[in-house]
């Protein structure tokens, strides 16, 4: 399989303190990898760092290399605005737009990347949200707010949003984490239906989601890249001792 | 145990006490403007909202120059003020660093208690004198063929008023605007960057639907302190009661011919017609006020 990201030397910071230390990493096209660890181990900052949102907040750094394709999401005549249409993010607590419809929330992605065509805006929505396994609960209350909707209605809706914008890669951070089981469990589906044409990484706490829904497992403890490897090998062959006592449970 | 229902039941009393002291306040307020006009009241009726003549020598009084002035000014101050506001708000919650956002919302807040008093002195002798040197010849010379900007420059005028307020107006609407934006959650703000917005893109379609109702609560206060706003004003305006579609022109406001004429109001019926004047100026903030009530309720998106 191709590599469709190669992290090189990447580090983080927010202010004075490193939340990445020197990560390196090769991430498969159209494969899930899974993003595990401690809270505070600097999982959630990594996948930030992937799509250039990490910058937005005040006093944040970054430096290393990105390779989106081969070609730099660092280098200085990359648009972070165009980096994030190609590389989706989906994130922790659901976050729809809340004085938006929940058409209008799908459909505001679309009109940024230029198309203007009604029927064509609404088709891309309506496939959006279908993907998204959401459509037979909301196509009734397409034009309601979209703050109505359940915790879990509300991530796929965010999902929905950010497949409706065709990104090459999907980031979802802790993506479950608010949700009850079953919607968990729905979410868990959906990424594997939709895996198959983006390459998804996803940040979780949650060890046996990571091996349920991951082909590639990477291990972050205090801001290091601990372990990287296939999920089924990190679960029942782990190389590393921290590896080892996290998944068995013995601290985290 | 026993002290502890004492307790809530003193504080029950106490609280109740006080929140009816406003109560029976805007009462008594409301009856001693009315029962104060009841002279002027009957002698001119409803005339007195439409006449334009204000002759207290022959005893003929009437309120309608001073209401346009009064909502004029406050509205050309609105209309210069907003857009500064505005911008002022996003730059310190979306785009100052952190230091400069300290130093420049304190300069504002600093702006907000500077007595109107200086602002007066300042309008008068260093703004008016540059509004009729530059700003009106200027004004007239290349927009002269709108009746906006027509007449003689004189500095102090309906434009020397609407700026002096729009200057008192800006640190009320653009703390407030500030303080609006920065509640609105980081996470909806990520969502926006998160599928390709732009910092405008965000701030447009994100910070700003949300802010709707808040944005237009700051505005309507802005706009009452504009509307009660008396003694800067009072020095710039040129205290005519005049009616002119002319910025240059002078002007009066309801509270500035209060403050001027109520020492030599000799009349029992000038006095009168001065409190129905106030009267006037009372409802007129309630209006404004109650507008802005319905507008944030509309405002507010179904949920």
């Amino acid at each position: 399989m191709a590599k469709k990201l190669i992290i090189e030397h990447l580090n983080a910071w927010f202010g004075n303190v490193q939340a990445l230390k020197d990560i390196n990493l090769d991430i498969e096209e159209n494969g899930v990898t899974a993003v595990i660890g401690p809270s505070g181990c600097g999982k959630t900052t990594f996948v930030r760092c992937l799509n250039r949102i990490h910058e937005v907040v005040d006093n944040a750094k970054v430096n290393g290399s990105v390779l989106l394709d081969g070609e730099n999401i660092y280098s200085n005549t990359m648009d972070p605005v165009l980096v994030r249409r190609r590389i989706g993010m989906v994130f922790q607590k659901p976050n729809p737009f809340p004085s938006m419809s929940i058409f209008e929330n799908v459909a505001a992605g679309i009109r940024l990347n230029g198309s203007k065509k009604k029927n064509e805006i609404a088709d891309r929505v309506e496939k959006s949200i279908k993907m998204s396994a959401l459509w037979d609960e909301v196509k009734d209350k397409l034009y309601k707010s979209a703050t109505a909707l359940s915790g879990g209605q509300q991530q796929r809706l965010c999902i929905a949003r950010t497949i409706a914008i065709e990104p090459e890669v999907i980031l979802m951070d802790e993506p479950a984490s608010a949700l009850d089981p079953i919607s968990t469990a729905r979410i868990e589906e959906l990424i594997q239906q939709i895996k198959e044409r983006y390459t998804i990484v996803i940040v979780t706490h949650n060890m046996q989601q990571a091996a349920r829904v991951s082909d590639y497992t990477g291990f972050f403890l205090l801001g290091e890249l601990i372990e990287f490897n296939k999920t089924s090998d990190i679960f029942t062959n782990p190389k590393d001792k921290k590896t080892e006592d996290y998944i068995t449970g013995r601290f985290g | 145990m026993m002290g502890k229902r004492i307790g809530d039941r003193i504080i029950k009393f106490a609280s109740l006490f006080f929140a009816s002291v406003i109560l029976v306040l805007v009462a008594g307020i409301v009856y001693e403007l009315i029962k104060g006009s009841d002279r002027s009241l009957a002698t001119f009726g409803w005339g007195f909202l439409i006449t334009s003549t204000w002759d207290p020598v022959n005893k003929v009084f009437g309120a309608l120059p001073f209401i346009f002035g009064t909502i004029v000014s406050s509205i050309i101050a609105l209309i210069i003020a907003l857009p500064l506001s505005i911008g002022i708000a996003i730059f310190l919650s979306e785009l100052a660093p952190k230091k400069v956002r300290i130093y420049v919302s304190l300069m504002i807040e600093m702006l907000a208690a500077v007595p109107s008093i200086i602002y007066g002195l300042w309008g008068l002798f260093v703004m008016t004198p540059f509004l009729q040197t530059r700003i009106e010849p200027f004004l007239g010379k290349h927009l002269g063929f709108i009746p906006l900007f027509q007449g003689p420059p004189l500095g102090v005028g309906m434009l020397a008023g609407g700026l002096i307020l729009s200057i008192m107006i800006i640190p009320t609407i653009a703390s407030i605007t500030r303080d609006i934006f920065n509640t609105i959650p980081t996470l909806y703000k990520e969502a926006g960057f998160a599928i390709g917005m732009t910092r405008w893109e965000v701030i447009s379609k994100i910070v700003f639907p949300q802010a709707r109702s808040g944005m237009i609560g700051a505005v309507m206060l802005g706009f009452g302190r504009a509307l009660g706003e008396t003694m800067a004003i009072t020095m710039v305006i040129g205290n005519a009661p005049v009616i002119s579609a002319s910025l240059f022109s002078p002007a009066y406001t309801l509270s500035s011919v209060i403050a001027n004429e109520f020492t030599e109001a000799t009349s029992k019926l000038y006095i009168s017609s001065l409190i129905e004047l106030a009267l006037l100026l009372f409802i007129i903030s309630m209006l404004f006020n109650a507008i802005a009530k319905l507008l944030i309720k509309r405002g507010r998106f179904t949920q």
